[in-house]
Parts: C-alpha cells; structure tokens; sequence
C-alpha cells in the first residue's frame, strides 16, 4: 500500500515538476528584477518594479476603466469576427462550388495571408476616419483569409466514403451540403476561424494602439504618453492576460469540436 | 462506350487558352475598371481613390526617387537586424526546448501563448529602453520574430527521426558534429518555415514601430504621405511594399524547397 502510495505521489511530481519549474522561473526572475532595481543596478524610471506594476493594475483596474474599454475592444473583435466567419465560410463555400474560380483566386488569398496587411490601416484611417470602424475593418481585412482557405479545405478533403454514403442515399445537393459536407468540414472550418480570430484580435488592439483610438489598446498608448511607467507596464501586461486567456478559450472550443470529425 | 465518351469530348465547350489565366485576367480588369470608374464618379470624399493614373505617376516618381531608396536601405537594415538578432536567439531557444522534455514541458507553454498576443503594444517599453531611433525599431522586429522562430525549431528537432540521432551517436560525433551534421540538415524545412514567418511578422513589427514614432524608413513615409494627405504617393509605396513583402516570403520559400543533395546526386 505504501509503495503504491509513494508510485502514486512521484507520478503527480512528476506531471506538477514542468509546471512548477517554469511558473518558479517567472516567479524568480520577477524578484530578481526587484531586488536589481531596488539595489540600482537597473534604472527604475525605465523599468519599474514588478511590486509597483501589481499595485499599478488595481489602480488600472479601479481608475482607467478597464471593464468599459475591455468591453469596447471585445465588441470591435467580436463584430469583425463575425464578419470574418459569415463572410469567410460564405466565400469558401462558394468557392468550393465554383472550381475555376477557386483555382484563379486561391493563391491569391494565401498570398494575402501572408502579406503585410495591418500596414494598409492609414489607408484605411482615410477611408473610414479615426473611428471604431477603421479598427473593425483592419481586424476584418487580416482575419479573413484564413477562414476562406480553411473552409475550402474543409470541403474539399471530405471522405470520399460519407459523401458516397450521402449519395448512396439519393440526397439532393442541397441535402448533400448540409448533411455531409458542411458538418464533416466543420472541425477544419473552426480552424480557419480560431486563426482569423487571433489575427483579428492582434490586429483590433495593435491599430487601436496606433491610432490612439478605443479601447485596450488607447489605454497603453494614454499611459504611456503621461509617462506612468507602472501603469504603461500593467496595461500591457493586462492586454497579455486578456489574450492568453482568449486563445486558451478558443483552443478549448476547438478540442471539443474536433472528435465530431 | 467508347462512342459515348467521344461524343461528350466533342460536345463539351471549351474555353480556348488557359481558363484559369484568362478569368484571372477578367478578374484583374473588372477591378480596374471598377475602380477607374469610383475614382471618376466623385462618390468617394476627393483623392480618397485617386485615378489609376495619378497612382502610376506616383508609382514612377516613388521609384525615380533616391530619398525612397535611402528610406528603404534603412528599413531593410532595421528588419535583417531584427531577423538576425530575433531569429538567432529563437533558434538557441528552441533548440534548448526541443532537445529536452522537461524543459519545453516547462516553458513552451509560455512562447505558445506569447507567440500571438499583438507584440506592438510592447513598443512604449522599446522606445523607453532603446530611445527612439532604429534600436527600438530593431527590438520590435526582433521581439516579433524570436517566437515563430523558437517554436518552429522546438518543433523541427522533436520530429527528427530518431535513427539519424543513432547514427550520428554511432559515429561518436561529438555535440557540435551533431549539430552541424545531424541536427541542423534534418531541420532545414521547420527552420526554412519558421523564418519565413518570422521574416513576415518582422517586417510587419519594424513597419508599424516607424509609422508610430520615426523620423526614417518606408513606415515613417507612409505615415507622413497619409499626414500630407498624398493618397496617390501613399497607394504608390503600400503597392511596392506588398510587392517586396510578398516576394521575400516567397524567396524564403523557395530557398526551403532547394534541395541541396540534388547537386551531389546528380
């Protein structure tokens, strides 16, 4: 019973060991940073001490209005995801079904996959002013090329065995469509859509940086500004959490739709 | 059978020439009609959609332009740092991930989840720490870069086949041996793949640092055309730009798809 005991316990050190070891690292470095900064070896007015930036994100939290300017930035991600999702699973749909066009157009989408297209935002600062909708269509523009592509994909490497199941008995295009393909390309379309919306969201709190306009993102640019170093350190780190947490809750969403493949 | 068959070979339509070039050609010209033709029609606020032909004039101007060329060495400067710094530090990195379980079960998790969070808002603090000049530039390529890079090569030696590992360990190669002989040539494709996103999010990271505070390079024109309100000058060098982005991402890939036992067997 006591071996079992003790195998049970070096297997849960085991698994807790990697977890321990690197959230101990972060831990160390942090309070080998204060004790740097409080001894003078590094300069406080450029980096402030990890103490001040944890006091620093109540202080965002309770004065900045973070919920208020969270909340506009998830609206604006939210709405381009939206439009990245309809419209980007709408064109690779119609893509899928129009071949030629597929093959004139598909390296260009995976061309502007890769292009630089966050750059385009003064362009679009002249066409839609500095509003929320400048922010919007940037997110828009940057997420929507990999939903396009993933959908097609998705289509495209159905099993050939569902759809002749689906054929077999006797279903109508359209039935085709919603009964076969639609739900076995599904999984793969999720990841087209997970990967615009993480370029959507970079892209909505980056512009919102650069223009200084909204909400996350206006936030580090403001503090900055006023040269409130803790407060620039903490939003940042405040926008970090935020992301992490929203690519952890995706990925989740991801995982459980997969086994529906 | 085979009538039928050579009936429909007959009786289908067919497009002369390549269809795909010529839908794509059709595709090219209805834009550029459409386009022409909102830039004519006075619908959009003036020179928000300047006329194909102000922004070909813009175009040979911004290429007949020496300061364009300076401002360009300058951001190509800024990003080749960036790549080399960034990409040589990712790559240590990685290596030192992938070469243990332990240690990318500890700390990958965090480059996994640091990787996408929009890396420009870290440019106050490299403004604070590297002035205002093209250190601060340099470290927000660098910064952008090292993540795709370390995770790519984390990735690149863990899918190593393990009989090269047992080969060069067979041959008692020593650590660098292994290295140069075993490790690097197995890795070449995720190598090859993580720069060539590290070159992309580079690019991106030292463009968007100019347009936000700089006194040089293709970022700060871009942002001084859009404060002048030079459409047709800021159309000219956003088109160079995605020329020059989009082609290096392609020479990056094809210099990953060279093969270079090819020569040797031959």
């Amino acid at each position: 019973m006591s071996a079992q005991a003790a195998a049970s316990s070096t297997r849960i050190a085991a698994r807790t060991l990697p977890a321990t070891l690197g959230f101990g690292t972060v831990v160390l470095l942090l309070v080998a940073i204060e004790l740097l900064i409080r001894a003078g070896v590094i300069n406080r007015y450029i980096v402030p001490m990890p103490t001040q930036i944890a006091g620093a994100l109540w202080r965002i939290i309770a004065e900045e209005g973070v919920w208020d300017r969270f909340l506009l930035t998830f609206m604006e991600a939210l709405t381009a995801g939206t439009m990245i999702t309809v419209v980007g699973v709408l064109v690779g749909m119609l893509l899928y079904r129009f071949e030629l066009w597929r093959r004139a157009t598909e390296t260009w989408i995976a061309a502007l996959a890769s292009a630089p297209t966050v750059l385009l935002y003064p362009l679009f600062l002249v066409i839609f002013g500095r509003s929320a909708w400048t922010i919007i269509m940037m997110g828009f523009v940057s997420g929507l090329p990999p939903v396009i592509l993933k959908t097609i994909e998705g289509l495209a490497t159905t099993r050939r065995v569902l759809v002749n199941v689906g054929r077999s008995f006797n279903l109508s295009g359209t039935q085709l469509f919603s009964k076969i393909l639609f739900p076995a390309a599904l999984p793969t379309i999720f990841v087209g859509v997970r990967l615009g919306l993480i370029f959507t969201l970079i892209n909505v709190v980056g512009v919102e940086f650069l223009i200084n306009f909204g909400g996350l993102g206006q936030l580090i640019n403001d503090l900055a500004e006023r040269y409130d170093l803790p407060g620039t350190y903490a939003a940042i780190l405040f926008v970090i959490l935020v992301s992490v947490c929203f690519f952890i809750f995706i990925e989740r969403i991801e995982r459980w739709l997969r086994p529906a493949a | 059978m085979a009538e039928t068959g050579r009936l429909r070979a007959t009786t289908v339509p067919r497009i002369p020439g390549n269809p795909v070039l010529l839908l794509r050609i059709a595709i090219i010209a209805a834009l550029l009609v459409i386009w022409e033709a909102v830039a004519a029609s006075g619908l959009l606020y003036r020179d928000v959609v300047p006329s194909l032909l102000a922004i070909g004039q813009a175009l040979v101007k911004l290429l007949s332009n020496a300061e364009y060329y300076w401002n360009l060495g300058v951001t190509a400067g800024e990003v080749g740092t960036s790549l080399f710094i960034g990409g040589l530090s990712g790559l240590v990195v990685g290596l030192i991930l992938g070469g243990s379980r332990l240690l990318a079960k500890a700390y990958e998790p965090y480059l996994y989840y640091l990787g996408p969070t929009p890396k420009i808002i870290f440019f106050p603090i490299m403004i604070m720490w590297f002035g205002v000049g093209s250190g601060s530039k340099i470290a927000m390529g660098a910064i952008s870069c090292f993540f795709p890079i370390a995770l790519s090569a984390a990735a690149g030696i863990r899918q190593i086949a393990p009989i090269l590992i047992r080969v060069g360990r067979s041959f008692r190669a020593n650590p660098w041996q292994m290295a140069v002989k075993i490790y690097l040539p197995a890795m070449r494709l995720p190598i090859i793949n993580g720069v060539r996103l590290g070159l992309g999010v580079a690019i991106i990271g030292t463009l968007l640092a100019e347009t936000k505070l700089s006194n040089r390079g293709v970022g700060f024109l871009i942002i001084q055309a859009y404060s002048l309100f030079d459409m047709p000058r800021m159309y000219a060098m956003l088109i160079v730009l995605f020329i020059l982005a989009v082609g290096a991402n392609a020479l990056v890939g094809w210099i990953g798809n060279l093969d270079p036992s090819a020569g040797k067997r031959a």
